[in-house]
């Protein structure tokens, strides 16, 4: 991503943080919808929620998949989004392969 | 590293026949309508099968582009959508202004031709003596040579939706986080924070 640099555009301060474009949207989404009032807010805030299963794969055979989860995109992009990364750069450093263990979002 | 190579290689070759005549792909607003059929296959199809009407295809489907039109039209067309709902659908309005990252940025018909990243900020769309604000999350905005402009918002509120107290409050918790913030991204949420809280204050203030 810094890479933009190279071509002479300015980075903003969120990608050159690491962040995407839509993890960014989504967070600027999530603020305005906690400012609301209130007849307005519990229907915005049933917009936000995500429903997701994770199951983590090993050697092509899919394991049990965790709880399904609803969480808020907030709290799925703080908590989920930096564990994938941490687990995926660690089985790259154990394994010595490239994300050798797969993780489908159903 | 690589990633860049394709626009390193091409670049020369483009400098060499700098001309815009020269240029292989003209923009798409300058392009003639599409033809929405295909006119050699269905002279084929009708000399083999003249009993069966032709299929038709994805393209007679669709409706054509509209032509850029040569004199600039009265009425700005908008479209503004967002995930979950069709806000504006092809309104006639006379000015829309948006807030881009570059600053409030008003659109009037025959605008040029852009694509303009929004930040979180009030669009208002002027219909003769009507203006109706919305406040936008974040979002983007196409305008087409031809006058219609797309605006697409994840989140839009009308501003009297908003509440002050929560703003405050929030505004209050993101600097207090941005000072105490420690890693790049926990700096760019609080950042992030501040900004949208203060543009929520800007918006019920001004």
């Amino acid at each position: 991503m810094a890479s933009a640099v190279g071509s002479g555009a300015a980075v903003p301060f969120w990608r050159a943080a690491g962040m995407t474009y839509i993890s960014y949207s989504n967070i600027c989404a999530n603020m305005v919808r906690n400012c609301l009032k209130e007849p307005f807010k519990s229907e915005a805030l049933t917009r936000e929620k995500v429903h997701f299963s994770i199951s983590k794969w090993d050697n092509g055979v899919p394991q049990k998949p965790s709880n399904p989860l609803s969480l808020s995109i907030v709290d799925l992009f703080f908590n989920l989004f930096l564990s994938i990364r941490l687990v995926a750069k660690k089985n790259c450093e154990e394994k010595e392969e490239e994300l050798k263990h797969k993780f489908i979002i159903a | 590293m690589l990633r860049q190579a394709t626009r390193l290689l091409a670049r020369p070759a483009i400098a060499s026949s700098s001309s815009f005549a020269a240029r292989a792909r003209s923009f798409s607003t300058d392009l003639p309508t599409a033809p929405a059929e295909d006119s050699t296959f269905i002279d084929a199809w009708k000399k083999i099968i003249p009993n069966i009407d032709p299929p038709a295809t994805p393209l007679t489907f669709m409706q054509p582009r509209p032509q850029t039109p040569s004199s600039i039209p009265s009425k700005l067309t908008v479209n503004f959508v967002l995930p979950y709902a069709s806000e504006l659908s092809a309104k006639e309005v006379d000015m829309v202004i948006i807030p881009a990252t570059t600053g409030q940025m008003g659109v009037l018909p025959g605008h040029v031709a852009t694509i303009a990243e929004l930040k979180p900020g009030v669009m208002s769309v002027h219909e003769g003596n009507d203006v109706t604000k919305y406040f936008i999350s974040s979002g983007f905005a196409v305008i087409h040579a031809n006058s219609f402009a797309d605006i697409i918002a994840i989140e839009a509120v009308p501003i009297d939706q908003i509440d002050p107290s929560l703003v405050q409050k929030g505004l209050a918790d993101f600097t207090q986080k941005l000072s105490s913030a420690s890693t790049d991204l926990e700096k760019a949420e609080a950042q992030i924070g501040v900004d949208v809280h203060s543009a929520l204050n800007s918006a019920l203030t001004g």
